[in-house]
């Protein structure tokens, strides 16, 4: 019993769940945005090393982001955020209640667990303090003042979620769990059905367009896009990035542009879903993924995933520690709504402010409570047709 | 609720803004400081989508209503089967095969790589309503295609026999008798989950709309489908047949829009929202005035050939309104961040109210 009630929420293995005989131990990302300097040679590595097409040049009008999201190809993406004092106040406070709220120990806190990169962060940390010459102190131990202006920096990828509802939703059985815990596309199974990427909560997924065998056009998502929304969209659907986007098709801005085979070369798996392998083929060979290899500050770290959450929750531990309320890891709890995620991050603000989903649950987790409905509405639908024969005919 | 061209250009510190609508203040919530839910603050990455919309077109929302309209057509052409009405038995069994043949073609042309859509026939996959989909509508086409191939082939078969006297041919003859029955049977069989599984198919994803209606959309579909059903039914029956598809689309149009108020009131404002607004809500409006004017219209004026015809494309009408609308609601919603960070903030903040801490993807430690 204890097998079938995590299969589909709540913590588990999910290589032994998929019957890997012997699986290596799982294996994850944590992402330390506090050090991270926006270099972007993750983005770059990544690209270079999996042979992902380009996806469009332009200028975004968002900081230095001109990436704009993950996407088909885009495996990496490094958000850049702006914020002035009082977002950084707001950071803080937000992050001084997460603390009062006296989150869970899943391992009791442990200061000598104290992993790499920890040591010699704390100077990159206050970097961005730097940019302001008037703000001499950075944001510094709690009372300090704080800094005129941050940048938020963060190096996103897919989370390679312990239940990955692109996985689950798969119709062709293209998305598979491999033995090091991970997500991984078979570029030649999948038949672009899409399901996956409407399933995925964190918006990673996607099914690449452009041109190759057959065209499928720019990316458009249905018959709401080209009037730009339709409804009240508000939030600035689509709108905020058309500004940036407007050298491409203007309806589908919110999206990455389709990848050029004339700008780029060869474009491979048109109309295929895809997304970070978690460098399966290096992880395959004993080595490290692209992108933390070429990483400089070791933002990205890299190893088996209980490993990587001690590190986060010691990382998080000092910067609490040094004065830095707003540090929070992302991802590193098993009991969230995806049974925690393969890739952790530890942030300066709310998700939401970085593009990530404030309490993201997997679909599937109500997937028989689904069915049990759709079978209700089944037998109704059966009963009323039933109920238009009996009686008189006519 | 952008406000101005200029907000797209405001640095995303600016994006900011209170929420003050939707959350009304319940006074239940205790008045400690600390335990207060604050109010929903809505932030995003420049305005950008979280979540991903399908990658879906037109097509899929025209297989949502060819998939009912078919899966009722074939209930319809049972029960005439049953109570002996030949032309409402005929009617269905030609609506059930060509509406699937229409939605299977519709749906491999909507996928990236059409070419591979027997990959779909590659496994069975219980966590996937696509993959259990398409084996419903296999075992679907396959029935419903047996029961007409026997209705069309065996009149044929018939006259040959007598005109030859073959032995042979008169013993298929026979044996398509003899399978009519069980065709039918599962065709009726499989026409329930047809109808139904659509709404699982849209629900089970991360489209903030599609997926928190998955109580009541499945009862919105079966609804629509029989509605859609009846309506070709009118259209193609002849009156003295039409009694059953009159019958079927006044219980059906009660029964969706039953369905469909009990769905919006259980999404909340937000998240009924895309279902109320735009062009969505332009859909679904029109689709509730069709279903009423073309339930009344079938029920009242049903035994005349022609309003019984009108009142059949009225519902025919309704059902390709209501799927389209919702199709698109769930479109907006994707796209557009705050129906996607507003309704988790909010859970997550009445959570960590009720003292739950220990499930959230944001720890301090
Ligand atoms: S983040 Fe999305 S794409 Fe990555 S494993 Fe999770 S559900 Fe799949
Ligand atoms: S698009 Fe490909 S990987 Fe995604 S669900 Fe469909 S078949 Fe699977
Ligand atoms: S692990 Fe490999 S595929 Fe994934 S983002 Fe890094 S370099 Fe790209």
């Amino acid at each position: 019993m204890g097998f079938w009630r995590n299969q589909l929420s709540g913590p588990t293995d999910p290589a032994a769940d998929a019957a890997w005989d012997r699986p290596e131990p799982r294996k994850g990302f944590f992402t330390d945005t506090s050090i991270c300097i926006g270099c972007k040679a993750c983005e770059v590595a990544c690209k270079e090393w999996n042979g992902v097409p380009e996806d469009g040049l332009d200028l975004l009008n968002q900081s230095y982001d001109n990436t704009g999201a993950l996407g088909a190809s885009t495996w990496r993406h490094v958000a850049f955020v702006e914020q002035t004092t009082d977002r950084i106040e707001q950071a803080r406070e937000s992050g001084r209640k997460l603390v009062s709220l006296g989150m869970p120990s899943v391992r009791s806190r442990d200061d000598t667990a104290l992993a790499g990169g920890g040591g010699t962060a704390t100077a990159t940390l206050t970097a961005p303090g730097d940019l302001v010459p008037g703000a001499a102190g950075g944001p510094g131990p709690i009372d300090a003042a704080l800094p005129a202006v941050r940048w938020l920096m963060a190096s996103d990828v897919c989370k390679h979620c312990t239940h990955a509802a692109c996985l689950d939703v798969c119709p062709t059985g293209a998305l598979f769990r491999t033995e090091f815990g991970t997500v991984v596309v078979q570029d030649d199974v999948c038949n672009g059905c899409g399901y996956c990427v409407a399933a995925c909560p964190f918006g990673v997924i996607e099914r690449r367009s452009g041109h190759e065998g057959h065209e499928k056009g720019a990316q458009s998502h249905g018959i709401s896009i080209k009037g730009s929304g339709g409804s009240g969209g508000s939030g600035g659907s689509g709108g905020s990035e058309g500004t940036g986007a407007a050298g491409h098709q203007g309806g589908g801005s919110h999206q990455n542009a389709p990848s050029h085979a004339e700008t780029n070369g060869e474009v491979k798996n048109v109309g295929i879903a895809q997304k970070c392998t978690l460098c399966y083929d290096r992880l395959g060979a004993g080595q490290t993924p692209a992108c933390a290899q070429a990483c400089p500050t070791t933002s990205i770290k890299f190893g088996d995933l209980d490993e990587m959450r001690a590190t986060a929750r010691a990382r998080v531990a000092q910067l609490h520690e040094l004065g830095y309320p707003e540090a929070r890891l992302y991802g590193v709890d098993e009991n969230d709504g995806v049974g925690g995620t393969g890739s952790t991050f530890l942030l300066l603000d709310e998700p939401e402010v970085y593009g990530l989903p404030p309490d993201p649950r997997v679909t599937t987790a109500d997937l028989p409570d689904m069915f049990r409905k759709a079978g209700y509405a089944g037998l109704t639908m059966l009963g009323m047709a039933a109920a238009a024969f009996v009686g008189r005919r006519r | 609720m952008t406000t101005n061209p200029f907000d797209a250009d405001r640095p995303p510190e600016r994006r900011r803004r209170r929420h003050d609508d939707g959350s009304p203040d319940t006074g239940k919530r205790r008045r400690d400081e600390s335990l207060m839910v604050p109010d929903v603050r809505f932030d995003s990455y420049y305005g950008r989508h979280i979540v991903k919309p399908a990658p879906w077109e037109k097509e899929v929302a025209a297989y949502l209503f060819l998939g009912g309209i078919a899966a009722g057509s074939a209930l319809l052409g049972a029960g005439g089967r049953a109570r002996g009405l030949p032309a409402l038995q005929r009617a269905g069994r030609i609506g059930a095969v060509a509406g699937a043949a229409l939605g299977g073609a519709a749906l491999a042309k909507d996928l990236g790589k059409p070419s591979r859509a027997l990959n779909m026939m590659r496994t069975v996959k219980l966590t996937s309503p696509m993959s259990v989909g398409s084996w419903i509508l296999t075992a679907f086409g396959s029935f419903t295609g047996a029961a007409l191939a026997i209705e069309l082939g065996r009149p044929m078969l018939e006259r040959r026999s007598r005109a030859s006297g073959s032995g042979a041919v008169a013993l298929l003859s026979t044996a398509m008798k003899l399978a009519d029955g069980p065709a039918t049977v599962g065709s009726a069989f499989f026409a329930p989950p047809l109808a139904a599984y659509t709404a699982v198919l849209l629900a089970d994803t991360a489209t903030p709309t599609w997926h928190e209606s998955y109580r009541e959309l499945p009862f919105v579909f079966v609804s629509s489908a029989n509605l859609a059903a009846s309506g070709l039914a009118l259209v193609t029956v002849p009156a003295r047949e039409n009694g059953p598809a009159r019958k079927l689309a006044a219980v059906s149009a009660i029964a969706e829009l039953v369905a469909f108020e009990r769905m919006q009131d259980q999404l909340g404002p937000t998240l009924s929202e895309p279902l109320r607004t735009g062009k969505a809500g332009r859909l679904l409006k029109a689709s509730r005035a069709l279903t009423i004017g073309g339930a009344l219209g079938a029920v009242a004026l049903g035994g005349n050939r022609v309003t019984a015809a009108l009142s059949g494309a009225a519902l025919m009408a309704a059902s390709v309104c209501t799927r389209f609308g919702v199709f698109e609601a769930g479109m907006v919603s994707a796209i557009d961040p705050k129906y996607t960070v507003e309704p988790q903030r909010e859970r997550l903040e009445k959570r960590r109210a009720a003292g739950v801490v220990d499930d959230s993807i944001t720890t301090a430690r």
